[in-house]
């Protein structure tokens, strides 16, 4: 079956000839037209909105973001803040990048929509540290629309005022997890805190209530308004509502960025008519969906089961190819959607070393709070390593996964389940790799095989 | 630690972001890095003093951070991405090349004092692997030959001056 074609609503301007970041290319596009009709309607309306597209999170969880918004604590009395999670980090994820540096003026208008709708007074966008000039790019843009009154005192003649800052991380990671970009925002650590008590939408930034959205979260919200909340639901597959950002990288012919409805394509669209397929002469051996902590696929592998469509119940037998890319059909199979990250990998990829570049990066990151991510994802790192540039002994499958057991649903955050996942699937798909290691390791690497650690 | 007056104003600015003076603590770090280079000492009780803090409060943030540096690095920072979308497509080449132009390793500062090259995570640009950053600036698809011709960009630059 020939694949979609893309849906561009985010990325509708995206490498567009002749598009500008400034106010003035976005205004003669129809920019903040959303947001003058917005502010003429009842805040309550809106949300319901957003309730009623069903639109769920970007930035990895897939949280529908009207629930979210409704469990924001409205009645303690104290500001409601919103912040933009634009740390864009999670290995295989560059969409907000585009946007930030594209198109700035989608997400500001998307941001001031959701603070009108949701009472905030001051808004935050925390961009990750190695985005120097998208920092900047954002803060003329803010600063622009402060001018044209689309941000700041008074909105378009309204009584409604709010400010938007632009706050930059420092190379951490663990800034993207929601309640360490909180604490990193207060000036301190990024230490993840506990839930409970500390649910963001109760006790967030400065222990008031908190919105935490991605980027592309809040560009959605800016549509959403625009079409309606209903008609929004017509784009994309039931529960998996709007567009979906595949970010591909690594083994294709064509990586890049592409946005599909939700659902309505296949990983083998995907990666072989709209990537191109694998690179000359190689194969397809694995794939991560959704983030490097999402669960790797293995090519060949077949995944069987009933799931719903309309109302009935049916049975699926797919192979990985087969996989509709949604929410829901990648997390029936055991891994995630993510946050639209796809790594690809051919068969020159030896899974053992693929896998310790992977640990190498989540012992780097962890924030070291909880003993069992911080001593599990750093064994995880050493065990890989020494297994690629020392011994390597064919127990190590069994030890690898006995540590990574030992750490999710033990710790203070997701990063927990995020290090400890890539080993589990490595070792669950991949086992015999990592048995054989020993004698792989003494035979001629096949050609055009990267180093990965 | 003298810093410049348009770094002072914008520090003042900063601070009236937040509504707590603690919220700078990152501000600040970044603009006195980009003014002096790093972060030198008495930096950390100066912040301290600025945003009455424990200067405890300022250390550990600086700890904390990879982006914060105690040392003066070379004149360019090179930081190649090391994780897995570009490690597939030649980044452990593309340091190795920049590790040799400038005769050095990783983590240290180039005899010629003109560049520290470092790995770094994932830059959000996996889809145009290997990527470098060069101070502000995203270089894409450095392969060896681009790493050579940038090493060669970096080289002729220091000669003018
Ligand atoms: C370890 C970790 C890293 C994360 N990194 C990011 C990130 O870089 N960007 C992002 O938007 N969300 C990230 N998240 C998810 C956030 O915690 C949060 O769920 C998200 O910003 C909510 O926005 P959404 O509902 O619009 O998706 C991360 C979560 C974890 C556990
Ligand atoms: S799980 Fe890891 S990253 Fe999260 S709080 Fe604990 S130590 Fe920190
Ligand atoms: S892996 Fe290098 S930019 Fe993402």
């Amino acid at each position: 079956m020939a694949a979609p074609t893309q849906r561009r609503i985010i990325f509708q301007h995206i490498d567009e000839p002749g598009y500008s970041n400034d106010l003035a290319c976005y205004v003669r596009h129809g920019g903040y037209d959303v947001l003058k009709k917005a502010v003429t309607r009842p805040p309550a309306e809106l949300i319901d909105e957003v309730k009623k597209s069903g639109l769920r999170g970007r930035g990895g969880a897939g949280f529908p973001c009207g629930v979210k918004w409704g469990l924001v604590d409205r009645k303690s009395g104290k500001p409601i803040y919103l912040i933009v999670n634009a740390d864009e980090s999670e290995p295989g994820t560059f969409k907000d990048r585009y946007i930030m540096h594209q198109d700035p003026h989608q997400l500001i208008e998307g941001t001031m929509i959701s603070c009108f709708a949701n009472n905030v007074k001051q808004a935050y966008i925390y961009i990750r540290g190695e985005m120097p000039h998208g920092a900047r790019i954002l803060e003329k843009a803010i600063a622009e629309a402060r001018a044209a009154g689309f941000v700041g005192k008074n909105i378009l003649g309204t009584t409604y005022s709010c400010d938007i800052f632009v706050h930059r991380g420092a190379g951490a990671y663990i800034c993207g997890e929601e309640t360490g970009l909180i604490e990193s925002l207060e000036g301190k650590r990024a230490n993840p805190r506990i839930k409970p008590p500390y649910f963001p939408a109760v006790l967030g930034l400065y222990q008031c209530p908190t919105i935490v959205n991605n980027v592309e979260t809040l560009c959605h919200v800016k549509h959403i308004v625009e079409f309606g909340g209903d008609a929004f639901t017509k784009i994309g597959t039931p529960n998996n509502t709007g567009t979906r950002i595949f970010c591909v990288s690594g083994h294709v012919q064509r990586p890049g960025y592409y946005e599909f409805e939700a659902g309505k394509i296949t990983m083998g669209q995907l990666l072989h008519e709209v990537c191109g397929g694998p690179l000359p002469g190689r194969t397809f051996k694995a794939v991560i969906p959704g983030g490097s902590s999402a669960k790797i696929l293995r090519f060949g592998e077949r995944f069987k089961g009933k799931r719903k469509v309309g109302a009935e119940m049916v049975d699926y037998d797919w192979g990985v190819e087969d996989v509709p890319m949604d929410f829901d059909s990648l997390g029936m199979i055991g891994t995630m959607g993510g946050s639209g990250g796809v790594i690809v990998m051919d068969d020159t990829v030896n899974m053992v070393e693929a896998l310790a570049n992977i640990n190498a990066f989540y012992s780097h990151e962890s924030c070291g709070q909880c003993t069992p991510c911080r001593e599990g994802s750093l064994w995880m790192k050493k065990i890989t390593t020494r297994m690629v540039h020392g011994q390597a002994r064919s127990e190590d499958a069994a030890l690898l996964k006995s540590v990574a057991d030992q750490i999710p649903g033990r710790t203070i955050c997701a990063f927990g389940e995020a290090c400890s996942w890539p080993t589990q699937s490595f070792i669950a798909k991949f086992g015999d790799e990592f048995k054989h290691y020993p004698e792989t390791k003494k035979t001629a690497k096949p050609a055009g095989a990267p180093e990965l650690v | 630690m003298n810093l410049k007056p348009t770094t002072l104003t914008q520090i003042d600015e900063v601070i009236t972001h937040y509504p707590t003076k603690r919220s700078a603590t990152l501000p600040l770090l970044h603009l006195i890095q980009e003014d002096v280079g790093y972060i030198p000492e008495g930096a950390i009780e100066w912040i301290a003093t600025k945003l009455e803090l424990e200067p405890i409060n300022v250390y550990e943030v600086v700890t904390f951070y990879p982006m914060f540096r105690q040392k003066p690095i070379g004149r360019r920072h090179i930081k190649v991405c090391r994780t897995l979308s570009c490690a597939l497509l030649g980044g452990y080449k593309t340091c190795e090349q920049f590790e040799k132009e400038f005769n050095t390793h990783r983590g240290e500062v180039s005899p010629d004092g003109e560049v520290t090259v470092d790995f770094v995570e994932c830059l959000a640009s996996c889809g145009t692997a290997p990527v470098v950053l060069i101070d502000d600036d995203l270089h894409e698809k450095v392969d060896c030959a681009k790493a050579k011709q940038l090493s060669a960009q970096i080289k002729a630059e220091a000669k003018k001056r």
